[in-house]
């Protein structure tokens, strides 16, 4: 009896506490935007906190609650969380979300909030990440395509002395390296069946200049759609790409790469850092970054556009905030400052030797390849069309399949989505 | 006291759980069922009545019908492979010998550890590279050399519903090893005196005892086992090749990556449909065991 007045008299103490706080006059002090970003590539989650510090003590009064979920999982949040009407303030998105997200009100359209100066200064491809119909949803933020990034060591025990320039020299190359025992599978990619693998056809796509839409219709099928995944299969059956591949992610393609079993690896702009991290890589100092290669008579390099950009959910009460909060980490002297993970938006910080300094190569590398980064469709449906093409994708890669059989079939689906 | 009073006081006892049960299951049901009619879009304008098309849709799919095939074999094999580990272990447990107490906790354990806790742990062991199970089986020379698990389309489905299986099958001994201590001791006795020797004593009285509850607990693993998304969505996300799409991996993808709401919904009832089914068999199965 005693023990349940005492805990009579705790609850109502409780009770009467947290009344005395709801009745304190509200501060500003209260404000919270909720973000969310993403767990792999590109900034570090201690970045992003640390940024947030920044902003933070910069604006009192304006708290930033941050949520870090992998990749794969982003899209399905920013939707949920939307559909159900109290989501984020703001949101990290990817560039093939752009126009589903604009087209359902789940980004709110930004275009009189970012400032005209900023149009000449910020790169085509960074603004084309944000833009559907004309109007922009946000600021780019991860200026990113896929790099070809090479162990200098290998290629060097295999007599050369420069990365290849083309998809063949690069599968000669391989072979090469294969034949002298130098690593068992010298080519690593993506190819799980997720949107990375989808990025690394991509700049194949690119490479072998084809087209995944014409007039509307599937178009990736023919031509360079086709050779690109020709391409792919070829590589499997000739050894030269590491079988496992096809169940990797960019992490799995990083530690592989690190590890010194490959010579050659896609990946994006964040592994040259890490595989120069002596606590994470083993090959620290052979780590050589080039553009991804182009093909004879098509293409003299290939570049996916792997962009992301941060805008204010649709439902969020706090527009004004939200946008400060997205123009700073955005800003230059931000993007400047963070510059080893991921590089700026901003034309100018190309040039500023502060920015290069420590991966010269890595900015020689960006200043080629992102003028000519080649889009995935900027489609409302985008998803389906994505599903479907893994699905084809990884059919080819794995079974009797044909390259051609996999993708027309592929088309015939596609041409179905609404 | 008269009947209809306590009638009264009845459905007002009742009354709130009723509530609570409508709020979070009937409600759903309803709004899931009417969307299924629907050519709703998460986030998407109003939604307009549709009638059957999403059901004529998800009946003509391919995919949908692979992954049916797929979801059955998932069931079939995790249920199966739980039923025999679950019975035999059940039967070791129920043995006498040092530190059984200790081994009893120890066997639980896996059940104890969260699906996707578990769903991660085994995607760590099963990696092609540097994954443990690799090395086990290099090391006692059952294979030659790493090779890919879950990587393979041919065995992925497999590997994975072995994983549900490693995770589930404690719960399935401990019922069957309560069921295993209300057998008499007396019928082996008697068993033996007839001359029966191990496999005929487990035939005739031990599998007789066992069998309403182990019929229990399989229906209820079928049923979820047959609802199967978590334990796919960390290891696989339905790759490789589609090898482990699964039913409910479907119904996912509809909802949430496609926006697709009314297709997704037409999927989630065929599907609860076909659980009710498996729902049917576990209540006559608790009716049997009831009577016995």
């Amino acid at each position: 009896m005693r023990e349940v007045k005492t805990s009579l008299r705790c609850g109502l103490g409780a009770f009467l506490l947290t009344s005395l706080v709801g009745l304190a006059p509200a501060r500003a002090a209260d404000l919270t935007l909720n973000a969310i970003f993403m767990q792999q590539a590109a900034y570090s989650e201690d970045d992003v906190r640390s940024m947030t510090r920044d902003f933070e003590a910069g604006h009192p009064g304006v708290k930033v609650a941050l949520e870090f979920v992998p990749y794969e999982a982003l899209h399905d949040k920013i939707v949920t969380a939307a559909a159900a009407g109290n989501g984020y303030d703001v949101a990290l998105f990817d560039v093939v979300w752009t126009a589903e997200f604009a087209q359902r009100h789940f980004l709110k359209d930004e275009t009189a909030a970012i400032p005209a100066a900023d149009t000449a200064a910020v790169f085509d491809g960074a603004w084309s990440t944000v833009t559907y119909d004309g109007k922009r949803y946000g600021m780019p933020w991860i200026l990113d395509t896929k790099y070809l990034f090479y162990n200098k060591d290998l290629l060097r025990q295999a007599g050369f002395d420069h990365p290849p320039a083309t998809w063949s020299e690069l599968a000669s190359q391989a072979k090469a390296i294969k034949a002298k025992g130098l690593v068992q599978y010298p080519i690593v990619w993506s190819w799980s069946q997720a949107e990375a693998a989808i990025c690394d056809y991509t700049t194949l796509v690119a490479a072998y200049g084809g087209d995944f839409l014409k007039a509307g219709k599937p178009d990736f099928q023919n031509g360079g759609g086709l050779e690109a995944l020709e391409y792919m299969k070829g590589s499997l059956k000739d050894g030269i790409t590491n079988p496992n591949s096809r169940e990797y992610l960019e992490e799995d393609v990083r530690k592989v790469f690190s590890n010194g079993d490959a010579a050659f690896a896609l990946n994006w702009t964040y592994m040259y850092a890490m595989a120069n991290d002596p606590k994470e890589s083993k090959v620290v100092g052979k780590v050589g970054v080039a553009p991804a290669p182009g093909v004879a008579g098509k293409s003299s390099v290939s570049a996916v556009n792997g962009s992301m950009g941060l805008g204010v959910a649709g439902s969020s009460a706090h527009d004004k905030e939200a946008f400060a909060y997205i123009a700073y980490l955005t800003s230059k002297a931000v993007q400047d400052k963070y510059a080893k993970l991921s590089l700026p938006i901003w034309k100018a910080s190309y040039d500023d030797p502060a920015v290069a300094k420590g991966q010269e190569e890595l900015i020689a590398a960006a200043k080629v390849a992102l003028p000519v980064m080649f889009p995935r469709p900027m489609i409302p449906s985008y998803q389906r069309l994505s599903t479907t093409l893994q699905s084809a994708i990884q059919s080819a890669l794995f079974t009797d399949t044909t390259p051609k059989d996999a993708l027309e079939d592929a088309a015939a689906q596609a041409a179905r989505i609404r | 006291m008269r009947r209809d009073g306590s009638s009264f006081e009845t459905w007002l006892l009742l009354g709130p759980a009723l509530l609570v049960l409508a709020a979070i299951t009937l409600y759903p049901l309803v709004r899931t069922l009417w969307t299924s009619f629907t050519d709703a879009q998460l986030g998407g304008g109003p939604a307009s009545f549709v009638g059957l098309d999403n059901y004529l849709f998800a009946l003509k799919d391919p995919g949908f019908r692979a992954a049916l095939l797929r979801t059955l074999y998932f069931t079939l094999l995790s249920v199966g492979l739980e039923a025999l580990i679950g019975v035999g272990t059940a039967l070791l447990l129920q043995e006498r010998f040092p530190g059984r107490t200790f081994v009893r906790v120890l066997v639980i354990l896996p059940w104890a550890v969260p699906n996707i806790v578990n769903a991660l742990m085994w995607r760590l062991i099963l990696n092609p590279e540097f994954g443990s199970f690799n090395a086990l089986l290099l090391q006692t020379g059952i294979i030659g050399q790493y090779r890919s698990w879950l990587g393979d389309p041919a065995i992925a489905l497999s590997m994975v519903a072995i994983v549900d299986a490693w995770k589930n099958f404690p719960l399935v001994a401990f019922i069957v090893l309560a069921a295993l201590q209300s057998v008499p001791t007396d019928l082996y006795e008697a068993a033996r005196l007839d001359g029966a020797g191990p496999m005929a004593r487990f035939l005739n009285v031990t599998l007789p005892h066992i069998l309403p509850s182990l019929l229990v607990i399989l229906a209820l693993r079928a049923i979820e086992a047959f609802r199967v998304f978590d334990i796919v969505y960390v290891m696989t996300r339905g790759g490789p090749a589609d090898a482990t799409k699964t039913v409910s991996f479907l119904v996912y993808q509809q909802y949430f990556s496609f926006l697709d709401a009314g297709t997704g919904a037409a999927y989630a009832v065929v599907i609860a449909l076909l659980s009710s089914i498996l729902i049917l068999a576990h209540l006559r199965a608790m009716r049997r065991e009831g009577s016995h």
